[in-house]
């Protein structure tokens, strides 16, 4: 099965609209909320037992997240979307955003009301115009058809929301960073403890969601926490949407349960290009350890089972690789990205990503020597954990993984002064 | 929590005579922003004020737009070059008509962009970042913009342009003005 969740939609005509999305029984979760006064509790208890995790890459579990909001302090309280995704190879967000916005307007609306905060924030990275338009379009449908606003259909809840727009930054995927750009200053990560759930927004608690995250609740309190469970197996509830990219015949968005096998999800695809060999796979976006074909072909896509086989699920981006990919080039790459996108706050993260950059660069040239080798995993096990957020992390992890699936290939630059494939 | 935030000062009326360079119609856009947040926080109309204010000057930010955007936000002007600094599609630099983003990350590298790249570097004959002597195009190389399944693509003005080819981007060009 595929597309039961935020995709459910995407196969009528203009599903982005606000009559597709009712007809289709949209905000009938929001309604009935407000009508009953569900209790926080009953809604918080709801999503545990679906087993949501967060699509942002962490994979935190999301009923336990909102959980931790303050009930009894007084003042604003903040729900924020992390709609920035910059992740490469990640690209679903975008599709929710153009295909379902009002999906995930009511699961804002819905985490606002768990949460007891009034306010929601979309914050969606500059570049996305189009899934801006789309946005801002479903909000004006949705406020003149009195879902938002104040005193939502006579129940006494007020619940605002709006976009924000960044310009062009990576680390702003990164919670705290992110609400630092929206508070109008450079995006730089925020030292934890305090968790944004007790100093966040304007310094007011605040709960920070991915989109797809956000747009999935609707469904799960329609359908009910153990329906979305079962979609995906225990402690993976639900489906996921996955980005399908690079060396295959169908690159795509495809939603399917958690659970489902790679080899499957490869399939859908169209299976690799050019009929050619499958040679490695990214499983969850850029950050996370590159998986060889013989490794991904048994693997499962959920949390659990890509950790188990040396990954991680991260945002669902899946990066396909064939056997005419030069590894080090990739990594170079990947590290050049790293290094470009660091806000240079840690002296691990700004120093080691540049030193990253440039050694894998210079072994890719044939300018390379055998230490470098040695270096590039000192280097990168010395940025590791040493940083005040996880980009630092995530630029360390995949020249980790590059360099212990392939060093031959690396071995071979220094050697032969050229590559190998 | 950071020990170097800026303490709030309450809001000041400025005076319009100080406010030139910017247009009544930008600044009306910017009081839509404004309004989203608590009037202690009109900071955080920063980011949208300046994508306003850069594409009413024809895609480059300077410091006089600058310094007038952090009276307006009763801002330190700083402040402002801080974040005009920090995020890439602020420009400082006059740039051509149309900027072409030019994705080239490991999905779009996967499928093609270099040879993206390269054919637009001869089109023009001008390196990453340069912009045409006609002052047309500006081309950019820029990190993953979120649509790598349409790879290779690009951004030019407000749209995506995916599943590039060279004939495919001469075609587009062809039709801009
Ligand atoms: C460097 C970095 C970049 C990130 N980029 C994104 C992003 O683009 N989108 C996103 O939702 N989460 C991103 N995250 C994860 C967020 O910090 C956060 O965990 C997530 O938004 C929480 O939402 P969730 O629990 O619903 O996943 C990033 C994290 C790091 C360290
Ligand atoms: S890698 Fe090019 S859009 Fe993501």
């Amino acid at each position: 099965m595929a597309n039961e969740v935020c995709f459910s939609t995407l196969h009528l005509d203009k599903s982005w609209a606000l009559s597709t999305y009712q007809a289709a029984g949209g905000y009938a979760v929001w309604k009935r909320i407000l009508k009953n006064k569900t209790s926080p509790d009953d809604i918080i208890s709801e999503l545990k037992t679906s087993a949501l995790r967060g699509r942002g890459g962490a994979g935190f579990p999301t009923g336990l997240k909102w959980s931790f909001m303050p009930r009894n302090t007084p003042g604003q309280k903040y729900i924020v979307c992390n709609s920035d995704e910059g992740e490469p190879g990640t690209c679903k967000d975008r599709d929710i955003l153009r295909y379902n916005p009002h999906a995930l307007i009511e699961g804002m609306a819905i985490a606002g009301y768990t949460i007891g905060a009034s306010i929601g924030y979309n914050y969606m990275r500059g570049e996305f115009y189009e899934p801006y338009d789309r946005f801002e379009t479903a909000l004006e449908e949705a406020y003149k058809a009195g879902i938002l606003g104040k005193n939502i259909f006579k129940s006494g809840v007020d619940f605002d929301l709006h976009s924000h727009i960044g310009a062009g930054a990576y680390i702003c995927g990164e919670e705290t960073a992110l609400l630092e750009s929206l508070e109008g200053k450079k995006g730089l990560p925020r030292f934890k403890p305090p968790f944004p759930a007790s100093y966040g927004l304007f310094g007011r608690p605040t709960t920070i969601n991915n989109t797809e995250t956000l747009a999935s609740v609707p469904y799960i309190l329609a359908n009910g926490g153990k329906w979305f469970l079962e979609l995906g197996r225990p402690n993976n509830g639900g489906s996921k949407l996955f980005s399908v990219s690079g060396h295959v015949n169908k690159p795509g968005n495809y939603e399917v349960p958690l659970g489902t096998p790679f080899a499957e999800l490869l399939e859908m695809a169209g299976g690799v290009w050019k009929g050619k060999e499958l040679k490695a796979v990214i499983p969850g976006g850029s950050s996370t350890p590159v998986l060889p074909a013989k490794i991904a072909m048994e693997m499962d896509m959920d949390y659990d089972s890509i950790a188990k086989a040396g990954s991680m699920l991260g945002a669902g981006s899946v990066i396909i690789m064939d056997e005419t990919t030069c590894m080090v080039k990739t990594l170079g790459r990947l590290a050049y990205f790293y290094y470009d996108e660091s806000c240079g706050q840690c002296t691990p993260c700004r120093e080691g990503t540049g030193w990253l950059s440039r050694v894998v660069n210079r072994i890719e040239i044939g300018k390379g020597q055998q230490q470098d080798l040695d270096l590039l995993l000192d280097v990168a096990g010395k940025i590791g954990g040493r940083t005040i957020c996880g980009l630092g992390d995530a630029a360390a992890m995949p020249v980790m993984s590059f360099l212990n699936h392939y060093r031959d290939e690396f071995q071979f630059h220094v050697d032969h002064k050229r590559c190998m494939v | 929590m950071r020990t170097t935030k800026l303490e709030k000062k309450p809001v000041e009326v400025v005076n319009n005579s100080d406010l030139m360079l910017i247009s009544k119609q930008s600044y009306a856009a910017i009081d839509k922003w404004i309004a989203k947040y608590h009037p202690e926080n009109r900071q955080a109309a920063v980011i949208p004020a300046l994508h306003i204010v850069q594409e009413e000057n024809g895609g480059h930010l300077t410091i006089a737009l600058m310094d007038e955007l952090a009276l307006y936000l009763n801002m330190p002007t700083i402040a402002v070059y801080e974040v005009a600094s920090f995020y890439s599609m602020f420009e400082h630099k006059p740039i051509g008509k149309h900027k072409v983003s030019i994705c080239t990350n490991i999905s779009c590298m996967l499928r093609g962009s270099e040879e993206i790249v390269e054919h637009l570097k001869k089109k023009f004959a001008i390196n990453l970042g340069e912009t045409t002597t006609d002052g047309k195009f500006t081309v950019k190389e820029v990190e993953c913009l979120g649509a790598c399944v349409g790879a290779p693509m690009c951004l030019i003005g407000r749209e995506y342009h995916e599943y590039l080819t060279p004939e495919k981007i001469d075609a587009i060009l062809e039709k801009l003005e």
